[in-house]
């Protein structure tokens, strides 16, 4: 035990040391590296060399902030850190210019800055105080984007491993009882309470246990798991061991779907360096408790999201759900006593045995306790990764964590939790976000994808796109799901094609209402809620599809019109260019028409015409 | 044993402990309907269409799979269960090829039964159906998948009784088909043609080739008999039309083999009514086969016999039979060799 105490004096002065340098810092999660920022710190650490400069060059991962990427932070010892949205090759020189040459922040590209101690700089907001984290609280996301993840140094001067150190002190009890205090709940979507689970998997009797985490993200707008993964693959590790230690197993697996690669680089070399320093593996910092974790990579399928097809597919079948019970917690990963938490609980667990049960419980709600990390995508100015109390209202995410709707459109609907969730309309934007609200509303907390949408979006569309996902995703099991969903589908895709009549409401409802009540796993009955609360809650935009042909939001190609107003027309041609079809025709100088039967609805005339005269109705 | 009662449409009922709600309502006398569920295999719980309703239960819970508690009370007909299983139903036949007139399993199939029972049409919704090529590529069996529900009987038959696993599922959703590694030819894979596969599907989609035009369901006569083939003992059913026999099915109640049979005696009768049959013994005269009677047959080999005996003892003569014939052949083989013959020199097959 104390071996880790001394390794910690130790590794804490190289961290502090590292923070008394000058660092430029490089986001490089999945979303910075996608929009670029390997080249960009290329181009630092070149202009570093050339210029000679004497400053580190140091990456870490995402901080949330994906409408900014590539995000870089730029720190001198003794003033705040300042983090730039926007950086490209070509304008990085002019951030080392201003902030690290002539020592003033490049304002116009600061996204915030972090001031600690120091004085703020004026012109660029503080982070706690800004829009985007004003609302949140940063405790499981607390690392990411702020320590570079493939650094177990960086983990253990930060706080790591102090959990599992002081866990392995406690008593087994002790722990699950201090889970159960703080009410964390499966952060996966089922919402279980976790102290409860690792208590069943606890008085299981079995010969041999496991640990598995649920790295298998697969909501489409979900990508909290990848960022914890990414940004913090220690505390996940840490996690699982001291759910480890807790139940009596000494192995773990980490189901990662394989589109993750980044997050599976990240965790084996945490696993790895963890190994290295004794804190995995063989007598655990001196307890005599071992474990070890491995990863398997999925091959695709969302439904090994769903846990008993996850350790089907860990056993090397089918990824088909198991029936329930037995339950994992009892008979798991090969027959045995499992405990299957998904990564952001395990990632929470660190952080609830170090500050107690009682610190995470004063978060949140009643029923729904501590953070929640959300993401936050769609027709929004902020899209991106936040962590927020649970309880806080939808409206408080988009107006001011979100920052609006983008291009000043108005707010339309939210969909809460991916496929297996449901649309919220205006009505309900100041539900508290917890387990029970949504659930009541119709919709769900899921995995925490929230999907913003505008006034231009079509809310069949919306549910013609889940349905053909999780069509797509069913794994062919059960009949209502496997094809239940399938004529859920081809009964939208009529509508919105303008082939719909007035049967197929009732129709949608009552298949609906039976795949739900019998389709076999959680899958299949939840697949119809985009659909059910559409219908509940934009019940006339499905009439106006099927009663009078139009789409309301003008979204659906097949039930649009692009006419040319003959007043407004002055023939000069410059449409009929832009008409990839040869739909447009007309005199020069004359008014000129569309043919609606060749016309494909691509609108591509509309922004040529210079006088407004082409209209979409 | 421990028991539990529960209340099923109304009626008490006790059953051991760990009895399934589907069984413990088959014990009430209540009629559930059942695909995938077989007694003998595991239980997949995937068909979904012996859901019923549990009082308290969040969702329609499908019985075969539940387990029977201590006061459950189920209805196993309530407007809900009628109303999902109905669904179900048009779901399977919007799905699934309307040829019932000339289809070979119509008397004989679940799906049909079932619609009748519950008044279902096709057509309810429509839509894309299936349209695989019917596989005829196996000498005995005819896959046609366009009329497979996938209640998956045929490849749990495959890997839990017969231990080879040639079938699974293959692809996602809609698509899902019943296929072997890779999905290619039933006779490109490493089914061996025993046939358990078409005993357990409750549809027309597995079908025995030999049999398929021959005979409408209700027209066939069911003999029990023996196999001839080997020692075993397996018992099935002759299927016989107008006093020929067109094939064989296997039969549950079988003592030795219940529903298994291997490739001969599944599919190995058509020998019955061959035209290249022997029936009469043969004798050869002057380097050529003629019929003869059983008398100069039996004559001829006795006297062989006693001639090869006298004149050069009788352990020149040695008798070796097949570990596959029945006790009493093999019996009477021995006793022959001994009491006739005089000699111990016998042996079989699978003695080394």
């Amino acid at each position: 035990m104390s071996n880790l105490k001394e390794m910690r004096s130790g590794i804490e002065e190289q961290y502090k040391a590292k923070l008394n340098r000058p660092r430029i810092v490089v986001g490089l999660g999945t979303c910075g590296i996608a929009a670029g920022g390997r080249k960009v710190m290329k181009a630092i650490q070149d202009e570093v060399a050339n210029r000679k400069l004497d400053v580190d060059v140091d990456f870490s991962s995402c901080i949330g902030m994906c409408f900014a990427e590539p995000v870089v932070e730029i720190a001198l010892p003794g003033t705040p850190s300042v983090i730039y949205g926007g950086v490209y090759p070509d304008n990085v020189n002019k951030l080392i210019e201003g902030h690290l040459i002539n020592k003033t922040p490049v304002t116009e590209m600061a996204e915030i800055q972090i001031a600690g101690e120091a004085k703020p700089y004026d012109g660029i907001p503080v982070m706690e105080k800004s829009g985007y984290y004003a609302k949140q609280v940063r405790s499981v996301t607390s690392r990411l984007g702020r320590t570079n993840p493939e650094s177990i140094g960086d983990y253990i001067a930060t706080g790591g491993y102090a959990a599992l150190e002081k866990a392995l002190a406690m008593d087994r009890q002790d722990i699950i009882n201090e889970v159960k205090k703080s009410g964390l709940r499966g952060r996966g979507g089922g919402g279980f309470p976790t102290g409860n689970k690792w208590q069943f998997v606890h008085d299981a009797v079995g010969d041999k246990k496991y640990i598995v985490c649920n790295a298998d993200e697969g909501d489409p707008g979900a990508f909290m798991d990848r960022s914890v993964l990414e940004g913090d693959p220690h505390a996940v590790l840490e996690g699982m061991m001291i759910a480890g230690y807790t139940i009596g197993a000494n192995e773990g697996v980490i189901y990662c779907r394989a589109e993750y690669p980044l997050a599976i680089k990240r965790l084996n070399l945490a696993i790895e360096e963890a190994e290295k320093m004794g804190l995995m593996g063989d007598n655990i910092l001196g307890s005599g408790f071992n474990f070890t974790v491995r990863i398997k990579a999925g091959a695709g399928a969302f439904v090994c999201g769903e846990e008993t097809a996850l350790l089907n597919s860990i056993e090397g079948q089918r990824g088909m759900p198991r029936v329930r019970p037995p339950f994992p917690a009892h008979k798991g990963l090969w027959q045995k006593p499992t405990c299957l938490n998904n990564v952001e609980t395990f990632a929470n667990i660190p952080f609830i045995i170090r500050n107690g049960g009682e610190w995470y419980a004063a978060m949140g709600t009643e029923k729904s306790k501590g953070s929640k990390v959300f993401c936050i995508t769609g027709k929004i100015n902020h899209t991106g990764l936040c962590e927020v109390p649970m309880g806080i209202t939808l409206r408080e995410i988009v107006e001011d964590i979100a920052g609006g709707i983008k291009d000043g459109k108005k707010f339309k609907a939210v969909q809460s939790g991916g496929p297996s969730g449901g649309c919220l309309p205006t009505e309900k934007l100041d539900l508290p976000v917890d387990y029970e609200s949504l659930t009541a509303a119709g919709a769900i907390m899921g995995s925490g994808g929230l999907v913003f949408m505008d006034e231009t979006t079509c809310m069949v569309d919306v549910a013609k796109f889940f349905l053909n996902f999780t069509q797509l995703e069913s794994c062919g099991k059960c009949t209502p799901c496997r094809e239940g969903t399938k004529r859920m589908l081809e009964t939208l895709i009529r509508i919105t094609e303008g082939a719909g009549v007035p049967e197929d409401i009732p129709k949608l409802e009552r298949l609906a209402t039976n795949i739900k009540a019998s389709a076999l796993c959680a899958l299949g009955q939840t697949a119809p809620n985009p659909v059910l609360t559409t219908l509940k809650y934009f019940r006339e935009e499905y009439e106006a599809h099927i009663m009078d042909r139009k789409c309301p939001a003008g979204a659906c190609a097949a039930l649009l019109n692009y006419t040319i107003l003959a007043d407004k027309c002055v023939g000069c041609g410059v449409c009929v260019k832009a008409c990839p079809v040869q739909a447009i025709s007309g005199e020069k100088k004359t008014a000129h028409v569309i043919n609606s039967s060749t016309c494909i609805k691509c609108g591509a005339c509309v922004p040529k015409c210079k006088f407004e005269a082409i209209v979409k109705a | 044993m421990p028991t539990v009662t529960l209340t099923i449409d109304g009626q008490q009922v006790t059953v051991p402990k760990g009895t399934t709600v589907l069984e413990a309502a088959w014990k009430a006398g209540s009629f559930v309907p059942t695909f995938c569920h077989d007694p003998e295999l595991t239980k997949p719980g995937a068909c979904r269409i012996c859901v019923v309703e549990i009082k308290g239960a969040r969702n329609l819970p499908a019985s075969c799979v539940t387990a029977a508690a201590e006061g459950m009370i189920v209805e196993t007909a309530s407007p809900a269960v009628i109303d999902a299983r109905k669904t179900i139903l048009e779901l399977m036949l919007d799905n699934h090829p309307e040829d019932c007139l000339t289809c070979h399993q119509a008397g004989d199939c679940k799906l049909q039964d079932y619609a009748y029972f519950y008044n279902v049409k096709p057509g309810a919704f429509g839509g894309e159906c299936k349209n695989y090529e019917i596989e005829d590529d196996n000498l005995f069996i005819v896959r046609n998948m366009n009329k497979c529900i996938l209640c998956g009987k045929c490849l749990r038959a495959c890997e839990e009784k017969q231990g080879r696993a040639v079938i699974d599922f293959a692809y996602r959703g809609f698509r899902t088909k019943v296929a072997t590694a890779l999905d290619k030819p039933l006779a490109d894979s490493v089914c061996v043609s025993c046939g358990t596969c078409v005993s357990v599907c409750p549809t027309g989609a597995l079908t025995e080739k030999a049999m398929l035009g021959s005979a409408r369901k209700w027209e066939v006569q069911k003999v029990r008999t023996t196999c001839p083939f080997c020692g075993v003992g397996c018992n099935f059913d002759l299927n016989v039309k107008g006093g020929k026999v067109i094939g064989v099915t296997s039969n549950a109640a079988a003592p030795a083999n219940g529903r298994d049979l291997c490739v001969k005696g599944r599919f190995g009768t058509d020998y019955v009514h061959s035209p290249k049959r022997l029936t009469k013994p043969l004798i050869k005269k002057n380097g050529e086969f003629v019929e003869s009677t059983w008398d100069e047959a039996l004559d001829l080999v006795a006297s062989k016999f006693g001639e090869i005996k006298t004149k050069f003892g009788s352990d020149s003569i040695a008798a070796l039979s097949s570990a596959r014939c029945t006790n009493e052949d093999n019996y009477v083989m021995q006793k022959f060799m001994r009491a006739v013959i005089g000699t111990n020199n016998v042996d079989h097959c699978a003695r080394t």
